[in-house]
């Protein structure tokens, strides 16, 4: 029954070295090498073999396909499990303790790409290292496979990561059992359609028989910046995992717990908000990215974009001759790219004098609204936009996040760091983040600066 | 050499730790596949009158579709499913989330049955005895709350809390501050106050807990506006947490001129001991399924109850029941919301409550509080004595804890409610009911007044056995349930409004055809 479905396994076998060393993280040959001679031993390894297990002991005889040496095959051995290798051109394919680096990782994805579904076992700068190869796989046409993460390094902030490796074989277990003939939809995943963040909602047509895909933000720390205890996530990009938030790190449980379209939710609200000939900056995320998308606007995931919603009337204009457009009337909001992916100096010239809101997300479980991985945002722009006034009421800045999310900070406060203190200080206080259509909360922002990084 | 258990050897054998539980499990089908056509359970004889002509508006084309059985396969039918059960009469019922069991005392279905035979429209003059009892109940929860009247009438909790949430926006209207449109929550106050203010077109502003587990009072002050139009919230919260400060809470909405409404749904913690109105709120209510010991009855019909202050009176929906000194007497409240339900309320409840308020007395009421939370904390001590369960926050709780089994979900990858149904195999359960899920891995236990230390401990023995059996054995646990009637279901369909089939109609225009 399981008979062609596979899934590929890839390791990051010196992944979590630096962690129990105390060194905050393992990436480059230096800080791995003090971790091993800090008597760090490899766990990556073993954790990956213990999600192999689990997925097994659900769904036997599922086909894996890995890597020669410590970057899969140990794992799956140590696992007891059937596996194909296939050749990826690795540095380590001689023998058990060569060194490998991130270019391995991306090799190793590149070669297993036409699996139902890559466990890979790492941290966050393995998730990077797994998005760079998506990326090269998206740029060569070429079909992505859903990706989960088997939580194994120091830095588990993305939310492509399972709560644990068992959850992660549980996890994987069931996205296959619900992918009929285990074709796990391929040429869907990377499709600008794609909805949902590790806050989870369905792929459309999603249920029974079809699993359902989600968009899952990769963050990493600047580890320099991090050992230095000034904590610095930045969000990279987005990889398609199985929509499951029960196990995922957005912390959610419950088989029908989901609340569908959280993120969709969101960025209608956001949109209802918008007044005709009012610019908004949307920050990068994918939930700001959902605003573009509701405003029918491609804005960018990454970048800094600034919209405007247009008149209903003159967003029939700009789609007619295309479909008859009857009596001026359209369903939803129309919108318009003022400028996409914007620079610091193009965002100031964009914002000033006239009336703007900024539509900021929270970047990484550390809760930084500004400062991490949107600097285009400035001081001069935000004092450009929230004149001397920013509370929770002015309605200039709007902060967007999941329940999840904000639950996930146990307490603590989102944090401002826009590189100017007395301008976080300012900030400081309570601000409204929306969390859904007609749903809010009030939550408390802190400067950076004034918050210990423990 | 004598294999056999120990214990057999014994003419009367002890039982062993851990009850042996097995459900039944007949596979019964669904009745309308039961049907034969023309099978009848009563041979009615012919009337001997003259048949009476429906208008041809009235008359039905086609005769209903219902099932056609005889008595004796109707009655094992029944009886088949209701041993497929598992309620409050059969386990140690601590777990169903915020529902919140006890024990109804059978002698009160005797005083519910005695009016059963009353209907609706029968004029007042015939049925003082009844609305006697609306009036006595009202001044009894209105001494409870301290609130000024009481409405009887919503048909559950949530009607209760939509009545409230529709006296605010009447009482906001007519004063003409119709842009009050926001309403504040809590994220651990029951999610029936966000859902009824969200019907009911308000913008919902939910307060996070802060890190003590409270909801942040300086986020409140800073939520509170021109725009607000009441807060709604419970206390204890659903972690079963007592906000110390509630009344501030209460003040800094009145300061800025909205409304302060109590989901006092579950009161166990609280009766006799606190009281809404003392608190400054506004309107409250209570769930008499919860609190005042009427049977859930599965959806319906429960019974809610909505106390309001002087000033929020005349907003009540009608009728209620006006007593002049010599009769009683049904009225309507000059600016009332209308009807939340047909007629009076769900009488049988009403009697049922009254019974049980009567024969505890106000100090019996205060002694439910007491031993609930005497209860909840010594379960708590027993839950947290199991490696792998936790409660966030660490504070004390009043009548129920929300608990989570992180530690143990990623140590072994099984998840609560994968808990909850290996639990079923011993005859008890729990139910994943913990909206919005913020709790990982969240379990609700809510021993109320009706168990005794013997019910706990075998309950907490359970739920030790099933964490350690996860520990040994995940699979074991996760391919639960065993001794059920059913041993596993897709809750995939669930998800799935195309697949939802809440009548065998809709099952077999969906599934069928």
């Amino acid at each position: 029954m399981s008979a062609g479905v596979s899934v590929g396994l890839v390791v990051n076998p010196v992944a979590g070295l630096g962690g129990a060393a105390g060194l905050k993280g393992s990436d480059g040959a230096e800080v791995q090498r003090a971790a091993l001679a800090r008597g760090a031993t490899p766990r990556a390894g073993e954790r990956a073999a213990r999600a192999v297990r689990a997925l097994l002991s659900r769904r036997p005889g599922t086909r894996l396909v890995t890597v020669p040496g410590p970057m899969g095959e140990h794992s799956a051995r140590a696992a007891g499990a059937p596996y194909d290798l296939v050749r990826a051109g690795l540095a380590s394919e001689p023998g058990p303790s060569a060194a490998t680096t991130a270019r391995d990782t991306r090799r190793a994805v590149l070669a297993m790409a036409g699996v139902d579904l890559l466990l890979f076992a790492g941290g966050d700068g393995t998730a990077r290292d797994v998005l760079d190869a998506v990326r090269e796989l998206r740029e060569r046409g070429e079909r992505v496979p859903p990706v989960l993460g088997i939580p194994a390094g120091v830095k588990v902030y993305s939310g492509c990561f399972a709560v644990s490796p068992a959850a992660a074989g549980t996890l994987a277990a069931a996205y296959l059992s619900a992918t009929p003939g285990g074709s796990a939809t391929p040429g869907r995943s990377g499709t600008p359609g794609l909805p949902g963040t590790s806050g989870g909602s369905g792929t459309p047509g999603g249920g029974p028989g079809r699993a359902a895909l989600a968009e899952a933000e990769v963050v990493d720390l600047d580890e320099e910046r991090y050992r230095q205890g000034l904590v610095s996530p930045v969000l990279y990009g987005a990889l398609p995992v199985p929509a499951a938030p029960a196990a995922l790190s957005g912390r959610k449980a419950g088989s029908s717990g989901t609340a569908p379209g959280t993120v969709e939710g969101i960025a209608r609200e956001v949109v209802s908000r918008m007044r005709p000939g009012v610019r908004h900056v949307l920050g990068p995320g994918a939930t700001t990215r959902a605003v573009g998308r509701e405003l029918g606007l491609a804005t960018t995931l990454l970048g800094v974009d600034v919209v405007e919603r247009v008149e209903a009337v003159e967003a029939v204009e700009a789609v007619e001759g295309a479909e008859g457009a009857e009596g001026g009337e359209r369903d939803g909001a129309g919108g318009r790219l003022v400028a996409a992916d914007v620079s610091e100096a193009e965002l100031a010239g964009l914002v000033g004098g006239r009336e703007t809101v900024l539509v900021l997300s929270v970047i990484g479980g550390q809760g930084f609204v500004l400062g991490r991985g949107n600097q285009q945002v400035s001081p001069r722009v935000l004092r450009a936009v929230l004149g001397d006034a920013p509370g929770a009421r002015t309605g200039r800045l709007l902060v967007l996040a999941t329940q999840q999310k904000l639950a996930a900070l146990g307490g603590r406060p989102l944090l401002a760091d826009s590189g100017d203190e007395d301008l976080d200080r300012m900030l400081a206080g309570h601000v409204q983040v929306i969390t859904g259509y007609h749903e809010s909360t009030i939550y408390r922002i802190s400067a950076a600066s004034e918050e210990s990084n423990g | 050499m004598n294999t056999a258990e120990p214990f057999a050897e014994l003419p009367v054998a002890p039982k062993p730790p851990l009850r042996r539980f097995h459900q039944a499990r007949w596979d019964e089908p669904i009745i309308f596949e039961l049907s034969t056509p023309g099978r009848r359970g009563i041979a009615v004889p012919e009337p001997g009158a003259p048949r009476v002509e429906l208008p041809e508006s009235v008359r039905r084309a086609e005769p209903p579709k219902l099932p056609e059985l005889a008595q004796p396969q109707v009655v094992r039918h029944y009886l088949r499913l209701s041993q497929e059960n598992l309620g409050h009469d059969l386990n140690i019922d601590v777990g169903q989330g915020t529902c919140t069991m006890k024990y109804s005392p059978k002698v009160n279905d005797r005083f519910a049955a005695a009016v059963a035979e009353l209907h609706p429209l029968q004029h007042e003059d015939t049925v003082q005895g009844v609305l006697e009892i609306y009036w006595r109940m009202e001044r009894m929860l209105a001494e409870i709350s301290g609130m000024s009247r009481v409405s009887l009438q919503p048909g559950s909790g949530s009607a209760a809390i939509y009545a409230n949430v529709a006296m605010i926006r009447a009482y906001h209207a007519a004063r003409g501050e119709t842009h009050r449109d926001q309403v504040i929550t809590t994220m651990f106050s029951h999610p029936s106050n966000a859902a009824c203010a969200k019907v009911a077109g308000f913008e919902v502003i939910t307060l996070m807990p802060d890190a003590d587990g409270l909801p942040d009072i300086e986020a409140l002050r800073a939520a509170v506006g021109p725009r607000t139009a009441a807060l709604m919230i419970t206390n204890p919260e659903d972690t079963g947490i007592f906000n110390p400060r509630i009344r501030e809470f209460v003040d800094l909405v009145h300061e800025a001129g909205g409304l302060a409404c109590y989901d006092q749904a579950n009161a166990n913690g609280i009766l006799g001991i606190t009281r809404a109105r003392d608190a400054g709120f506004d309107l409250c209510h209570f769930n008499l399924h919860k609190t005042f010991s009427t049977p859930h009855a599965c959806g319906g019909p429960a019974a809610g109850a909505c106390g309001v202050s002087a000033d929020l009176a005349p907003f009540l929906p009608g009728p209620v029941v006006a007593f002049d000194g010599s009769a009683y007497t049904l009225e309507t409240p000059e600016r009332s919301i209308g009807k939340v339900r047909p007629f009076l309320g769900v009488t049988p409840n009403i009697v049922r409550a009254y019974a049980w308020i009567m024969s505890l007395g106000a100090e019996g009421l205060r002694q439910v509080a007491e031993t609930a939370a005497l209860n909840n904390n010594y379960l708590m001590s027993k839950i947290l004595a199991i490696p792998g369960a936790s409660a966030p926050w660490g504070r004390r709780r009043i009548e129920q804890v929300r608990y989570s089994w992180q530690e143990l979900s990623e140590e072994t990858g099984v998840h609560s409610e994968e808990i909850g149904v290996r639990a079923a195999d011993f005859g008890v359960h729990y139910w994943t009911s913990h909206h919005p899920y913020l709790v990982p891995e969240p379990f609700t236990l809510e021993p109320t007044e009706s168990y005794s230390k013997e019910d706990l401990d075998e309950y907490a023995a359970i739920l030790a056995h099933v964490a350690d059996e996860a520990r040994r054995d995940p699979e074991l646990v996760k391919g639960a349930p065993y001794n059920q009637s059913v041993h596993k279901i897709d809750p995939s369909p669930l998800d799935d409004p195309k697949a939802w089939a809440p009548t065998w109609r809709a099952y077999v225009r969906k599934h069928l055809s």
